[in-house]
């Protein structure tokens, strides 16, 4: 059978899954709605936050992105799971034991402050919106490059199915589908990851054939090193940017993690602190299991790209007995774009050494060259690069480079479908109960009945589906640039809020109000001024880019909350009697209504 | 839920709940030192600051250089085993501090 029949058969089957549970899990109340009942077992949890956790981006992108980037990828690996440790010890039992249902809640509640809420409110919205655009985009792109249907369609087969678990389910049928998403989107990961371990270093667990041997006494990462110096890139255990800058990424991306809403949200789930805790544990296993995968098979793609196309002849017929031909999938891929080839010293052989091959991404003409590539009309550039990668083809053509059969590439399109929509659902939910919730039911409409609320709910889950479409199918063009600013207001708004909430009984309204103020207007300044007022690197403060400026928002916003808050009241007494009772586990089990 | 009788169950000793409750936070905010301890050294020291130093050795039998694998493999292990090892500390404190729930 065709790769494309095989996509449509798993895809279909995936998706009658995901629908089935949706209807089998239905919401009948708000509490449904929001946490899922709150009795989410917690192994179902630690999962349902894996597959929320990992995006589009994980799945396609991160592997590629490590892939060129060598050692500086680390930034990615530590961030993205390191903030699980803080999560779990610092915020995700407290958060449980105070038991309601948002951020925002604990935000407003804790600092006894609308205000405080509104700005917890407007964050959480701007946060998860930003994110949500990249994965209905996402799901638009796997579905045109497996299935060939057009973007559009692409989105909106996306959008209808989300529609349906997330309006019909909420927070119920989000986490169950979660669960089967997190099964899909693994075995489609790894599957394909151990062969091309395998392939490339004989040994079938990818964590341990990435320190393995390529040849007789020569392991991967010095093969990878030596191959890298010759063409003139850095070497791969190495990396380029600064050290203070590599830390400040590292920090940001982990601290923001931990005050990423649709994260800590999850947590608010399970029915007992002791399940909090645990649940966390789970996650973080959930999602090593593929953070420790990515950077192997970055280092095989990267091993097995360079072997493959250093001084190759690209005509299928030029292949001598001593140097094959260009492989099929090359061809394929520089079909959908993903690659591109300007034969600068016409010897009708790839060059790839380091360097741009032309400026920008590749526009490419109607033309074929002399040896039947596709002509870019880019101005090619000085150097002897020739060639232009797109890193997402990393992940996508790794089981083509390993010459896996047709149904392992239909079930990782089938992978990267299920990363995208539940990372997009868990997003939606958090806009949605931001709407009905915390502006409704919390600020403008007290009396709202229970069963209002759930429809406002469900209305706002669908606008927002509607509204994700929309962008999915008309990206804004700085949708990739605006990911730096999720973390960098997470990290200097939310974390730094929540930390003093808990730790400190001391931290009062005034001072944390200015404190998320000021993380929230220093970080988001130098991200505008450098990422879209034309700001160049050589300003950068110390050398730290915007996506590391998190970091110093987070410590801005810690200084003005403690300095500015000692000359005001301390919190009122019952505040402070909240804060002794989130400390203690008992009693979290007990209903809490509002 | 703040009702201060004393609790049931094993190693349920408090005479002043409030005392009782301060050992509790204190005990817990000694581990959180030590665990974030770590989480810190083996990501923020291992994988970065001293990376260079320690990619000079080389994991026996592979080939990891030290830095890079604490980067990229090894500091990821030990923040999973981190959350483990903070879930079995704490459930043993609350049980002694009479704190958990029932």
């Amino acid at each position: 059978m065709s790769v494309q029949t095989w996509t449509f058969i798993i895809v279909g089957l995936t998706f009658a899954l995901y629908i089935g549970i949706a209807i089998w899990s239905r919401a009948s109340s708000t509490k449904d709605f929001y946490v899922a009942g709150g009795g989410v077992s917690p192994l179902a949890n630690g999962m349902a936050t894996g597959a929320d956790w990992m995006s589009a981006a994980s799945f396609i992108s991160m592997a590629g992105l490590i892939s060129f980037m060598g050692y500086d990828g680390s930034v990615y690996l530590m961030g993205w799971t390191g903030g699980y440790v803080l999560l779990a010890l610092l915020l995700a039992p407290y958060l449980r034991k105070f038991g309601k249902f948002t951020v925002p809640d604990f935000v407003g509640d804790r600092y006894y402050s609308q205000t405080a809420r509104l700005v917890a409110v407007v964050c959480a919205i701007f946060v998860s919106f930003t994110y949500v655009a990249g994965q209905m985009r996402g799901v638009g792109v796997v579905f045109s490059r497996f299935l060939e249907v057009d973007i559009t369609i692409g989105v909106l087969i996306g959008m209808a199915v989300v529609f349906f678990y997330a309006v019909l389910g909420g927070m119920k049928g989000i986490t169950y589908t979660q669960v089967a998403q997190y099964v899909v989107l693994i075995f489609a990961y790894m599957v394909p990851a151990i062969f091309i371990s395998l392939m490339v270093t004989d040994n079938p667990i990818p964590q341990l054939g990435f320190g393995g041997e390529v040849e007789p006494g020569v392991s991967l990462l010095q093969k990878l090193n030596g191959l890298h110096a010759e063409l003139g890139f850095a070497e791969y255990t190495d990396g380029s940017k600064s050290m203070l800058d590599v830390f400040c990424i590292t920090m940001a991306l982990m601290v923001g993690t931990a005050g990423l809403p649709h994260v800590i949200i999850r947590f608010y789930t399970v029915p007992k602190v002791r399940d909090a805790r645990i649940s966390a544990g789970y996650a973080l296993l959930c999602i090593a299991i593929l953070y420790t995968t990515a950077p192997a098979v970055a280092a095989f793609a990267r091993a097995n790209l360079l072997d493959t196309v250093t001084d190759t002849p690209y005509a299928a017929d030029a292949g001598t007995a001593d140097r094959a031909a260009m492989p099929e999938w090359f061809r394929k891929y520089e079909d959908s774009g993903l690659l591109a080839w300007v034969d600068k010293n016409a010897d009708g052989k790839v060059q790839y050494v380091a360097g741009a091959a032309f400026v920008g991404k590749p526009d490419f003409g109607d033309e074929r060259g002399p040896v039947g590539q596709r002509m870019v009309l880019n101005p090619p550039t000085e150097n002897e690069n020739e060639l232009y990668v797109d890193r997402d083809i990393m992940v996508l053509a790794n089981p083509e480079i390993a010459g896996l059969p047709n149904w392992i590439i239909a079930l990782v399109a089938a992978g990267a479908l299920a990363a995208a929509l539940s990372t997009a659902a868990g997003l939606l939910l958090v806009v949605s109960t931001a709407v009905s919730h915390d502006l409704l039911k919390r600020t403008l409409m007290p009396d709202i009945s229970e069963k209002k609320e759930l429809l406002a709910a469900r209305i706002a889950a669908a606008f927002a589906v509607c509204i994700a479409g929309y962008f999915g199918i008309n990206p804004p063009g700085f949708v990739a640039q605006v990911v730096a600013f999720a973390f960098g207001l997470a990290a200097s708004t939310f974390f730094p809020a929540i930390i003093l909430g808990i730790f400190s009984k001391r931290a009062n309204r005034e001072g944390v109000v200015a404190g998320m103020l000021a993380g929230l207007l220093f970080t988001g300044g130098y991200i505008v001024y450098f990422k879209f007022l034309g700001g160049s690197a050589e300003q950068w403060w110390f050398g730290i880019s915007p996506e590391g400026i998190g970091t110093f928002g987070m410590l801005i916003n810690f200084a003005v909350a403690l300095g500015l808050g000692r000359f005001f009241p301390p919190p009122p007494e019952e505040v402070q009697a909240m804060v002794e009772e989130i400390r203690v586990p008992r009693g979290a089990g007990e209903a809490h209504t509002h | 839920m703040s009702d201060p009788t004393p609790p049931d169950g094993e190693g349920a000793h408090a005479p002043d709940p409030s005392t009782n409750r301060q050992a509790y936070w204190k005990a817990n905010l000694r581990y959180l030192a030590i665990l974030l301890g770590i989480w810190f050294t083996v990501s923020y020291l291992c994988g970065i600051v001293f990376v260079e130093q320690l990619n000079a050795v080389t994991i026996p039998w592979t080939g990891f250089p030290l830095g890079f694998w604490f980067a990229q493999q090894g500091s990821i292990y030990v923040f999973v085993a981190l959350i483990f090892v903070y879930v079995v500390l704490m459930n043993r404190l609350d049980a002694q501090h009479g704190v958990d729930e029932k």
